[in-house]
């Protein structure tokens, strides 16, 4: 008989230490936080009328919060796959720093907890938008959508949309066509991102059965319709000037970058299976993709910020 | 197990515990911090909800 069982120190049968506060704020995702909080900023600065500075550093907590909790729900739900995705092992659930139901009782709190806040504090629109966008992230797109479809984050995406919205409603009080406008955009950039992602990531994503579009129809359908949604992309991205939402800057912006974007999907779209250069060529759109919707999103938060101030200098 | 091993393990089994019960304090610290202005924001928002003059509110 071995004597593995008998001779193995002690210790290693010892509970666990247990997560820090570094790991709970790594449950938050703070990366996708730092995006969400800007593109809320970005609705709400857009939106006409004003807003308390106090109310509205609530709502923009709130906002941040509450998509934080949705990604420690996520982590909590996606543990088993996580940890053996190169991208995703070295989170706080794989590691044994924090443990499921942990993450699950954190998440849970912090959601009712930002929407009660948004609810409570600034509105009950924003605060009824927050609710669906963490409940769509978690019950549609984590526990429905992506171990199904390809189609995962193209319906998932609106999740990730919802953001500048719930800071559009903040300030009015209501959904309109200028937010619906911020929604589409980044829900129409949201699979040419994920998809040139997963183009030099499908051997992860095959691994653990998450049907992501490159496992299940292949790289070149995959490439096909980045460029459709690309091409998609230009006109929504430079429809905020259409309305008057966004000025000059902005169409100027939109319109060039939103065609360097569709040359780089282009571009991923003649990649041959054998061009060694193919991953960097995905990448490369991939990070493109990021700086583009900052680009558009700052540009109409500089030039909504300056309307202002040349409205409180008047 | 030698009692060589069976002391290693036992002074290995306190370090663990010394060292979840720091953690444990750091996250008491931190939940009571984050309860603590969670209050203090409810009840700052709610002054500014109300708006100014309350006494005078209150009396009219």
């Amino acid at each position: 008989m071995s004597d593995i069982g008998i001779d193995r120190p002690r210790s290693d049968l010892a509970l666990p230490v247990g997560g820090d506060v570094k790991d709970f704020v790594a449950l938050l995702k703070p990366r996708v936080m730092s995006l969400v909080i800007f593109t809320a900023l970005v609705g709400m600065v857009a939106a006409p009328g004003g807003i308390h500075p106090l109310l509205g550093g609530i709502a923009l907590l709130s906002i941040a919060v509450g998509a934080g909790a949705s990604g420690a729900l996520n982590m909590w739900y996606d543990a088993d796959i996580d940890a053996q995705m190169a991208r995703t092992a070295a989170r706080p659930i794989p590691r044994g720093k924090v443990t499921p139901s942990e993450a699950l009782c954190f998440g849970t709190i912090l959601s009712v907890l930002s929407v009660l806040c948004l609810g409570l504090l600034v509105n009950w629109v924003a605060g009824a938008l927050l609710a669906l966008t963490i409940a769509f992230y978690i019950f549609v797109y984590t526990m429905w959508l992506k171990r199904r479809t390809s189609q995962n984050i193209v319906i998932g995406g609106a999740a990730g949309a919802f953001p500048p919205m719930v800071g559009w409603a903040a300030v009015t009080g209501s959904v309109s066509l200028e937010s619906i406008l911020l929604f589409a955009i980044i829900f129409m950039w949201t699979p040419p991102h994920f998809w040139a992602l997963s183009l030099y990531r499908a051997r992860d994503y095959e691994r653990v059965g998450v049907p992501m579009l490159p496992v299940v129809a292949g790289l070149v359908e995959t490439r096909r319709q980045i460029l459709i949604y690309s091409v998609l992309l230009l006109p929504i991205g430079m429809s905020p000037w259409f309305i008057g939402l966004g000025g000059i800057a902005y169409l100027v912006t939109s319109s060039v970058l939103g065609a360097y974007f569709l040359w780089l999907a282009v571009d991923v779209y003649r990649i041959k299976d054998d061009d060694t250069d193919a991953d960097a060529r995905a990448k490369r759109l991939f990070l493109f993709s990021i700086f583009y919707l900052f680009a558009l999103f700052a540009v109409l938060l500089l030039e909504h910020s300056a309307l202002r101030l040349i409205g409180w200098l008047a | 197990m030698t009692s060589e091993q069976d002391k290693t393990a036992s002074s290995d089994n306190d370090a663990r515990e010394v060292e979840r019960i720091a953690l444990q304090r750091k996250r008491s610290i931190a939940i009571a911090v984050c309860l603590g202005l969670l209050v203090v924001l409810f009840y700052v928002a709610t002054l500014v909800k109300m708006g100014g003059d309350i006494a005078e509110k209150a009396g009219s």
